[in-house]
């Protein structure tokens, strides 16, 4: 079993709004590892859930820390983290 | 954010009549309309930046709720309308079944983070099954109010 993790700030102006959630979960969706999302201020939540995501009400500059538990762990976190970084492809 | 203070009291339809998610969408953004909170001017403008919205990417997110919304440079104030459907509608739900309960959300384009708090207090509600129960089963305006009363003053 492998765990990975990593921080990452929202850099989009808008934050984790629908259509980023949305697209998070889809990513987040496509590998059995599981998943969880969270920082400073929100638990973590599940990762694959839009509507779990959509309460973490994860405004612009907001530092995400995502937790990957599973065999393709890393693979997933490195989707994810392109994923934000490249701002939601907004 | 608490949901009591940007649901708007006379946009709750606990019967939409539309039957189709255009028409809900034009139903709910009427009753703003009819409740002051949208001009005549607007909203025509307002239900097409909605179902543009809606067209890409379903805001049905699945167990039986959708929240379609807008992010609009004429709308100075969030305003929430919130409507069912006793025979349920096909949103193109990312689950596929069809929306009994829809919370129809406007946000000033220039305010993204009290969009987010908006967004969050919404599905904080919808994501627990007994609030999106109680909530189809509304059959008032008054039983709306109730619950979201209840739901804001919970420990979250």
């Amino acid at each position: 079993m492998t765990t990975a993790s990593t921080t990452i700030t929202i850099q989009n102006r808008l934050g984790m709004h629908a259509r980023p959630a949305m697209l998070f979960a889809e990513v987040a969706g496509k590998y059995t590892a599981e998943i969880t999302v969270g920082h400073a201020e929100a638990d973590p939540v599940d990762a694959k859930s839009i509507m779990q995501l959509m309460m973490l009400a994860a405004t612009q500059g907001t530092d995400l820390v995502i937790t990957a538990d599973g065999e393709d762990a890393n693979e997933a976190i490195d989707d994810l983290t392109t994923l934000v970084r490249d701002c939601f492809n907004e | 954010m608490k949901l009591m203070d940007i649901v708007v009291k006379d946009a709750i339809i606990p019967e939409l009549q539309s039957t189709n998610r255009d028409g809900a969408i034009a139903e709910l953004v009427d009753s703003l309309v009819a409740a002051n909170c949208v001009t005549e001017d607007q909203r025509d403008d307002f239900v097409k930046a909605i179902i543009r919205r809606e067209n890409k990417g379903s805001t049905g997110f699945g167990h039986g709720v959708a929240v379609p919304h807008v992010k609009h440079i004429d709308i100075t104030t969030m305003h929430i309308a919130v409507g069912n459907s006793p025979d349920g509608i096909d949103f193109k739900s990312l689950d596929g079944d069809h929306v009994y309960s829809i919370i129809l959300l406007l946000s000033p384009e220039d305010q993204p983070e009290n969009h987010l708090d908006a967004m969050e207090a919404i599905f904080s509600s919808l994501s627990q099954d007994t609030f999106r129960r109680f909530l189809r089963q509304a059959k008032s305006p008054e039983d709306v109010l109730t619950l979201l009363c209840e739901t804001d003053n919970a420990v979250r």
